[in-house]
């Protein structure tokens, strides 16, 4: 399929998809409208709640709060599943003694937790920081374990024979295999960050993406509903273009896996 | 004369194997011995061959050299010492793909001289001149993923010699590749090994190869607890070309020889690897 008729196809998708949204919604069929508008609202009013926020400039704040707390989240995640990992990994005894707490804490579902740090942190952004931090520590955590774990036996041999100390392994076997396992998972890690960021907000806050849409809802704006779900996405599908740069400039080395048409 | 025969043999060998066993603790609380009394000498520049069936030891021997594996019983001496931990005057060219895929080409065969304290820009500078010399000076930015299998090759070799180790274990080095790239590779082998004869000890299970490239052909017995049974001069001059010396009626006659007793452990290796 060449491009222009596949972007073709993918704009016909959406544009059907609203207009049977729009139609449903507004033109009775048999006397009687089958989307009722209090709970379907309608892509116009979607479209015009959207453009109300960017034109009035609201909506700025609340992306740039969720936006610090997944950044904020991400990185104390990945800092700290990235160390913990590499102890574990290099430490069997240490792994074994934590391994059934951590598979506890892991199996936890982590929205519980969401009250518990509205608790001890407050309203403000450090219980959504705390809540996605809990969501990326574990797989940062897991794929560090697995990346150091998993190093090529021939590979580890090569590097001792090529004369280097356990603090070289570290750096030039252990590291870069862990970075790159823990890269592989970058898009997970940051979807996740960006969902604790979310989820906190809509468990209470005072603003954020997550806390428009529970304000919406509130009031039974089902419109603004809808245009928090539309701007949230449109925030995510940025956040994963930028990711995706990313991941290209630095595992760079890695085969690229052709995939059949 | 007279002279330097006898420092020759008051000179200790580079590698020294005497009575070496080899054992595996096995899942089931079971020891599995791979190689039992093993003695085995390589002179200093001299190029020695093990041949054996699949599954008889032989990388293990290697390992046993390498230091990367402790012996069960028996001693191991390099240059006359015994060796404690991993063997560093040995280079090692493994069977595996053994670069660092996140290195690119110049990288790899820098490692090892920067490892050792060489500044980077000096490391790298040397690299190329090595990459050069194994035919890859354009392919310094390239990551082993781009590289075919024999460039893979060339980059280990040039990785391993950079460091110009005394002693070169090489095991099954060019297994994976097809039989023209073989050739290249083992007469490339041979003209960088000409330059300064280091000791070699190269695993095989191809007998032809073995002949072409060493000094001495070392043969193996089927495991499990596989032994030495044979081992064989080869008379052959240098510098040999080895397309071209396989046709020679020494190489043929050496060869039907060797190929005799390596026959019978070959079946045996065969029996036991299906079970009978």
């Amino acid at each position: 399929m060449s491009r222009v008729t596949l972007l073709a196809l993918q704009v016909m998708v959406a544009v059907v998809s609203l207009m049977l949204w729009q139609l449903l919604t507004t033109v009775p069929v048999f006397g009687r409208v089958l989307l009722p508008p209090f709970f379907f609202s309608n892509p116009l009013d979607v479209a015009h709640q959207i453009y109300i926020w960017f034109a009035t400039g609201v909506i700025w704040k609340h992306l740039w709060v969720t936006l610090i707390e997944a950044v904020l989240a991400f990185f104390i995640g990945s800092i700290g599943g990235v160390l913990v990992g590499f102890w574990f990994a290099r430490q069997p005894r240490t792994a074994a003694v934590f391994d059934p707490y951590v598979k506890m804490a892991n199996a936890l579902p982590r929205v519980v937790l969401a009250p518990i740090f509205t608790l001890w942190l407050g309203l403000g952004i450090w219980s959504k920081v705390a809540l996605g931090v809990t969501l990326v520590f574990f797989i940062v955590f897991f794929n560090v374990y697995q990346g150091v774990k998993e190093v090529s036996p021939t590979v580890l041999a090569n590097a001792r024979m090529l004369g280097m100390n356990e603090r070289q392994l570290m750096r030039h076997v252990y590291w870069p295999s862990a970075l790159s396992w823990m890269f592989s998972s970058l898009h997970t890690s940051v979807g996740f960050a960006v969902v604790g960021a979310v989820v906190g907000e809509y468990l209470g806050a005072a603003a954020g993406l997550g806390y428009l849409i529970q304000q919406a809802e509130g009031i039974f704006d089902v419109a603004g509903v809808f245009a928090g779900m539309f701007v949230l996405a449109a925030f995510v599908i940025v956040i994963d273009t930028i990711v995706t740069v990313i991941e290209k400039r630095l595992l760079v080395w890695r085969p690229v896996v052709e995939t059949r048409p | 004369m007279l002279e330097t025969a006898q420092a020759q043999t008051d000179a200790p060998s580079a590698i020294a194997l005497n009575g070496v066993d080899v054992a595996f603790r096995l899942a089931d609380g079971g020891v599995y011995t791979a190689v039992k009394r093993a003695d085995l000498a390589v002179a200093d520049g001299e190029f020695v061959a093990i041949v054996g069936p699949t599954g008889c030891g032989k990388s293990t021997l290697l390992n046993i050299a390498a230091g990367l594996l402790a012996p069960a019983a028996g001693q191991v001496d390099i240059y006359g010492a015994a060796l404690p931990g991993i063997n560093r005057q040995a280079g090692y060219l493994f069977q595996a793909d053994a670069l660092f895929p996140w290195k690119t080409a110049l990288e790899n065969v820098a490692i090892g001289l920067e490892t050792a304290g060489t500044p980077q820009p000096e490391a790298r500078e040397r690299a190329f001149a090595w990459l050069t010399r194994v035919g890859l000076g354009a392919f310094g930015d390239r990551y082993p993923h781009m590289l075919s299998g024999g460039q893979r090759k060339r980059v280990g070799l040039a990785q391993v010699l950079i460091r110009d180790p005394k002693i070169l274990l090489m095991d099954e080095p060019f297994g994976p590749l097809d039989a023209q790239t073989r050739q290249i590779m083992g007469n490339l082998l041979l003209d960088l090994w000409s330059a300064d004869r280091k000791a070699v000890l190269f695993v095989t299970h191809d007998l032809e190869e073995a002949i072409a490239l060493s000094d001495r052909v070392v043969i193996m017995s089927a495991g499990p607890a596989a032994r030495i049974i044979g081992d064989w001069k080869v008379p052959l001059s240098r510098p040999r070309d080895i397309s071209e010396i396989k046709a020679e009626p020494e190489f043929q006659t050496l060869h039907r020889d060797i190929w005799q007793m390596l026959k019978a452990e070959v079946i045996k290796g065969y029996a036991q690897a299906e079970g009978v």
